[in-house]
């Protein structure tokens, strides 16, 4: 009885959104890793391809990253 | 004993979004709206300065000046337009890039220290009213009503079938998701990007003035961590300021685009 009192009043949520953030993260982590892999091998085989290649990696790149910036938003938002 | 330390002096608060809404400085005015007014100030009278004389062998103004338009002429505009009609876009790319760079900038320069777009309302305003009417009426103007919602909406080189799924969710990411994801990229990282420098100078000033005597000295790495993510934080606002411009030219070549 005293323990169920006690664990409704406990909020979890910020803990909770936490970890999902972090969880959530782990999937940009990895994209963002393997785009910038991918350029450094292109430069390293053919450095002359550099600059083409800088620009569609930002331009993957973002789209990526803005997965992980979602998630910050809604972390706030789970939070609070 | 951790306890026993710590609860010397009063309650560490972490730092929230509620940090953020800094009070008015007078009637409805807040800090974020007088540095976009101070951004677009300090950006014009640059510019207006910079180039007043050109001379053949730039000075220092002159060369940063240069190399800005240049930036945002050769390796945004023209890359990502196409080099046959990039050329009214660029003052439009370029004040984008300078305008978000300033205004992120802010967020590191001592004084000031808070960057504008780190309130989503900016970087909001920024995205639907400015970009989202200007790539979508080009591309209109350039397809036609029903021309460019075929371009967009049903991709080449897809079975037919599949354009039943396909159609709603480019729809959905082309005239929905394009403005909020390119507000919502900046925004997030300045707000995080604050957030960050907020929790190490406020968790060092805690450490050095509240916490028992053995804590105090780990005060110094918390300072030092925040003078670190200051400098990271410095390169992130200059290559968002970049990814902005860089989207942005890429919506307007993708309206464009007529390869099929």
């Amino acid at each position: 009885m005293l323990l169920a009192q006690a664990a409704t009043e406990i909020n979890l949520n910020k803990g909770l959104a936490l970890i999902g953030y972090g969880l959530g993260a782990i999937g940009p982590g990895i994209g963002v890793g393997l785009i910038w892999a991918a350029v450094i091998n292109g430069t390293a085989r053919q450095p002359e391809a550099r600059g083409p290649l800088m620009n569609i990696a930002w331009t993957t790149f973002v789209l990526v990253e803005v997965l992980a910036l979602i998630g910050l938003v809604l972390f706030f938002i789970a939070s609070a | 004993m951790g306890e026993l330390v710590l609860a010397e002096g009063g309650e560490f608060a972490p730092p929230g979004a509620k940090d953020f809404f800094l009070p008015p400085i007078f009637g409805g005015v807040t800090k974020p709206m007088v540095l976009v007014v101070l951004s677009v100030i300090i950006i014009a009278v640059f510019f207006l300065l910079a180039t007043r004389s050109f001379k053949l062998v730039p000075g220092k103004f002159q060369f940063i000046a240069e190399s800005v338009y240049d930036m945002g002429r050769n390796t945004i505009a023209r890359e990502q337009i196409g080099g046959k009609d990039f050329k009214p876009f660029v003052p439009l790319i370029v004040t984008l890039f300078t305008f978000v760079l300033v205004n992120n900038l802010f967020g590191i320069i001592p004084l000031i220290q808070f960057p504008t777009m780190s309130h989503i309302g900016f970087p909001l305003a920024v995205s639907v009213l400015v970009v989202y009417p200007v790539y979508h009426f080009v591309g209109f103007k350039r397809h036609g009503f029903v021309g460019y919602l075929r371009n967009q909406l049903f991709p080449p080189g897809v079975p037919k079938p599949v354009y039943v799924l396909l159609a709603p969710i480019e729809f959905f990411s082309k005239f929905i998701m394009n403005p909020i994801t390119l507000a919502i990229r900046v925004f997030a990282a300045m707000f995080a990007g604050h957030l960050i420098l907020l929790v190490f100078t406020l968790a060092g000033e805690y450490l050095l003035l509240e916490a028992g005597g053995l804590l105090k000295p780990v005060s110094l790495l918390s300072f030092a961590f925040a003078i670190a993510m200051t400098f990271l934080e410095a390169l992130i606002q200059v290559i968002q300021a970049y990814i902005f411009a860089l989207l942005s030219a890429s919506y307007i070549g993708m309206a464009l685009a007529s390869d099929h």
